[in-house]
Order: structure tokens, then sequence, then C-alpha cells
């Protein structure tokens, strides 16, 4: 069992949401985050205050997925969250030790 | 004596032992210097017993009270409010809502007969204490216009006057927002109130008043409001220090559509400031209605395309501060101008006040958070000496009888003497105050945030 974490522009979230339905994926978690990486900042301006902001808004998408469906969920986001310029983001997978789902009280695979 | 002063188009003193039937006449100068009026209507025998207020005008004064509450409580509290961080929110409402309560209450107490009273040999001043509580003042109590034998309720004026003092001394919270204690801050403003608005409230608007005297110009209070709340807020802030994180940390305004609302509601009661100080529903009223929006899209304008030009961007907020800043600068102008000059002077209050809070402030280095002094103390500035200007007939203007620069000499001195005046004052009583209980909250107090600190509130939850 793994835990897909995806940090994409806020605007793909709905394309990505389609996308990994397709492959299975029944439910996720999405935080709002800022971030950045190798793209430019940009300059924000209030009255005589000038300010050089650098984090960007992004969202992270947790999912949790079997192992078997890693590697295609993960090429999925990748895919559609993709806009060739910088910013579009990371997707990092871990290992998840254990899951529940709380309803069922499932452990394991089922609770993915 | 009852205070009995001369209306101000000069029909010379009213015989102080008339008095209409049902309670004593007050005449108010205000400031307009009119000295022709004065030449051509010598001791005019006016049917002054008989003078009953006009329905039209007293509405029309009710509505114009009604609106300047408008621009400070909300106005003025959303344009600030949303202006500083989303910790602090609280504060400046509180700070704003509060101090313009306390300001009803010691205004019917002892603040109009200190402004508008006549203070004998103090008079140059402040007036005195022979309506103490409102003494003497009935509804049927009249109040002079600048229209001989035209009066309004004395309560109305009253009541109108009484927002002007609210809202100047809750305009100065601009200055030290974010790091003011609350306590400190109420009593300053009951003491400055006092000692600083009172006495420049008289001395441009009364008779007998130092600046009313000599020829000073001030139609809605460039002077009494602007210049005053604007020096009053930089001492302030240069007493009590920079915010921490200044220069560093970022401090954007965490909700600028509120500023937008704040202004906004500013704009709209400003025509009650305006126009209102007309004190009847005349032409001039009108006028100073027309210039109030003229003047204000000028400026509005005039910082838009400036700041286009210097930060490639022009910015909501820019343009909003821009409009203030041309209220502000037709506050002493509104009556006395035409429109074409008006629109002039707000395009200069527009381009003179964006310098006030980007260059000025950026080369002296000082946290005056919200541009109190750049806005309207500049703006009443440019306001005050440009009244001087197109006040003059050639410019439109309703006209004067001397020079442009005679005028413009006796506006600088009114201005000079308020900057003084309020400077000084302010100083002490911010030092005064910090030395005995302190005007700045503890260091981790000020990084936590007033609004949980000081008012145990949070302005926004999750829930």
């Amino acid at each position: 069992m793994l835990l897909v974490c995806a940090i994409v522009r806020p605007f793909k979230l709905g394309d990505l949401q389609v996308a990994v339905a397709q492959l299975g994926v029944q439910g996720m978690t999405v935080i709002e985050v800022q971030g950045y990486g190798t793209e430019d900042g940009h300059d924000e301006h209030y009255r005589g205050q000038h300010l050089q902001v650098e984090f960007m808004p992004r969202v992270m998408v947790q999912i949790a997925v079997e192992a078997s469906i890693a590697e295609p969920v993960m090429e999925a986001i990748a895919n559609v969250s993709r806009t060739g310029k910088p910013g579009d983001g990371r997707i990092f997978v871990s290992r998840l030790d254990q899951a529940i789902r709380i309803r069922t009280g499932e452990t394991g695979d089922a609770a993915a | 004596m009852n205070s009995m002063m001369t209306s101000l188009n000069g029909s010379g003193t009213k015989d102080p032992s008339t008095r209409s039937v049902t309670g004593s006449t007050t005449a108010v100068g205000m400031g307009r210097g009119l000295a022709l009026a004065a030449a051509l209507l010598p001791s005019l025998a006016l049917a002054e017993d008989a003078a009953v207020p006009d329905k039209g005008d007293t509405a029309w004064m009710m509505v114009s009270t009604l609106l300047v509450i408008l621009m400070t409580v909300p106005g003025l509290a959303l344009f600030y409010g949303g202006l500083v961080r989303t910790k602090n929110m609280l504060s400046v409402l509180t700070q704003v809502f509060s101090i313009f309560s306390l300001i009803s209450i010691l205004w019917v107490v002892y603040g109009y007969s200190l402004a508008f009273g006549d203070g004998g040999s103090f008079n140059w001043m402040i007036g005195d204490l022979s309506k103490l509580f409102l003494a003497g003042i009935t509804p049927d109590s009249t109040a002079a216009t600048f229209t001989d034998g035209v009066v309004i309720p004395e309560l109305v004026f009253v009541a109108f006057q009484l927002t002007f003092g609210g809202i100047t001394t809750a305009l100065i919270v601009g200055g030290f927002a974010e790091r003011i204690k609350f306590s400190a801050l109420l009593v300053f403003s009951v003491l400055w109130f006092t000692l600083s608005y009172l006495p420049m409230a008289h001395m441009v608007w009364a008779t007998g008043g130092l600046i009313f005297e000599d020829g000073g110009l001030d139609f809605a209070g460039g002077t009494v409001v602007h210049i005053n709340a604007g020096v009053a807020a930089l001492v302030g802030a240069l007493v009590i220090g920079k915010r921490l994180g200044f220069g560093r940390d970022p401090m954007p305004p965490h909700n600028l559509p509120l500023t937008l609302v704040g202004a906004s509601l500013l704009w709209v009661g400003w025509f009650g400031f305006n126009a209102g100080s007309n004190l009847e529903a005349t032409g001039i009223a009108v006028l100073a209605l027309l210039n109030t929006i003229v003047a204000t899209a000028a400026a509005a304008l005039a910082w838009m395309f400036a700041e286009w030009v210097l930060n490639k961007k022009p910015s909501m907020l820019g343009v909003v501060s821009g409009a203030i800043a041309g209220l502000v600068a037709v506050t002493p102008a509104a009556g006395l101008v035409g429109p074409m000059g008006a629109i002039v002077l707000g395009f200069i209050a527009g381009i003179a006040c964006l310098w006030g809070v980007i260059g000025l402030k950026k080369s002296l280095g000082y946290d005056e958070t919200l541009d109190v002094f750049g806005i309207h103390g500049i703006g009443g500035i440019v306001g005050a000496i440009g009244t001087g200007i197109f006040v003059d007939a050639s410019l439109g203007g309703v006209g004067i009888d001397h020079s442009i620069a005679t005028q413009v000499f006796i506006q600088t001195k009114g201005v000079l003497i308020a900057i003084a005046w309020s400077g000084v004052v302010s100083f002490v009583l911010f030092k005064l105050i910090d030395m005995t209980m302190g005007l700045r909250v503890k260091e981790e107090e000020e990084r936590e945030g007033l609004d949980t600190v000081s008012h145990g509130e949070r302005a926004y939850t999750n829930n």
C-alpha cells in the first residue's frame, strides 16, 4: 500500500480527478498549499510596500493506492497535470504502514 | 453673556438682547472670510426674532449628519481594517467604533461649547463652557447659516459637528495600527480631542478664532480634520516606533475588498461632510456635492495613471487611495471653488499623496501604518493651499476680494498653525502616556496579534 502525494496547479485538480477515477481510484484528500521550485515568483505592491512573492498557490492531492496501480496512477497524474512551464509540481510516493476504513473497519489494501 | 457671534455674511454683530421666541440664537462663523459680503451688508435689520428653520434645510442637515456617521462607522473602520493583517482586524474596528462613541459623548458634554462658544479673552483659541451639557439648547434653538435670516435647529448643528470631531479623532488610529495599546489609545483620544481638535475647530470655524479672523478658508475641515489628524498620526507613529518586522516581513493588506467597501462608504458619506458644511440646502451645497464627485474622480485617476507608470500595474488600492486623497483635498474647497478648479485640485492631490505614501515615506523611513499623514496630512495641505488659489473668480471659484497671493499666504499661515499645534500637542500627549501607561503592547503580544491579545476575539475562524 502506497501513498501518492501529488502537488499540482490548482486548476488541474478536475482533470486529475477524472484521470485517476479511470484507474479505479475512489477517493482522495486535497490540501491547499504554497510552494516554489524553479519557477519565478512575482511582484506585488500595496501603496509603498513592494513584496517579492516566491510562494505560489498549489494543491496537494493525497491518494492511498494498492502497490499494483501506483505506477499507472503516477503517470496519469503527471500527464494530465503537465503544462510544460516551470511550476508544474511534483509527485511523491511513500510506503503506507497501515490504513483503516473507518466506516467498515477494513484494513490493509481494502482500506486504500 | 451668552455667545452671540456674527454670521459669516458679515452683517455686523447681532444684537445680543435679541432672542427668538423659543430660544436663543447662536450665530456661528464658518471660516469663509468673504470680506466683500461684510462690506456690502452693514448692520441690516433682520427679522431675526421670527427666523424659523426651513424643513428642507433641517432635513438636509439631518441627512448630512447620518452620512458623516456612515463615513466613520463602518466606512473608515472597514477602509482601515482591510489594510491590516488578519490578526489585527478587530482591533482596528474596535478602535474606530469606540473612539467615535467616546467623542460623541464628550462633544455634547463640553466639546460643542468649547468649540463654538465665546471664550472671552481666550476666544482666539477656544470657546467657553456656557453650553456645558448643551445647557440652554432646546429643539427650538436655532443656529445661523451663511445666509442672513436663514437658520437651522441648533441641535442639528451640534449633531453635525459631533460627527466631525468623531471622525477626526478616529482617523488617527491609522498611524500606529497593529501595535498600540487600546487603553492608551482611549486616553490619548480623550486628551487629543480636548486639546487639539477643539482648539483647531474653534480657531478655524468660530468667530473670534485666530485663523477665521485672519481670513482662512476651510469650507468643511481640511485643516481642522485632515491636517490635524494627519500630523497627530505621524507624530504617534514616530513616538511609538515601527512595527516588528517592518521592512522585512511581508505585511500585505488582508482584505482589500473590504477596503474598497470602506472607501466607497467614505466617498458617499463625504457628500454629507462637504455639502452639509453649507448648513443649508442651496446652490452652494450642490456645488460642494459636485466638486466632491469630480475632484475625487480626478485624484483617483491621477493616482491610478501615475502608479501605472511607476509600478507597471495600476492597483485597486491605488485607485481608492487616490480617491481619498481627492476627497481630502476638496474638503476645504468644496463650496468655494468651481468644478474645473476642483478637478485640477484633485489631480494635484492624487499625485502629491502618491508621493506622500511612496516617496516621502520611503525616504524618511517611518512606519506610519495606514498613511494617515501621507493622504490626510498631505492632501489637507494641498487642499488648504489650493483653496486659496482656486477660490479666485478668475479660476471659477466664488471669488475673494484680495489677490490669490494674499489668500495663499493666509492659507499657508493656517496650515502652519495647524501643523505646529497638532504636532506639539500630540507629541506631548504621546510622550506623557508612554511614560505613564505605555503606548505599545509587548513584543510577543504584537506578534500574536491585537485581536486575541487586546480583545479576546478572532476576526475569522474556521467554523
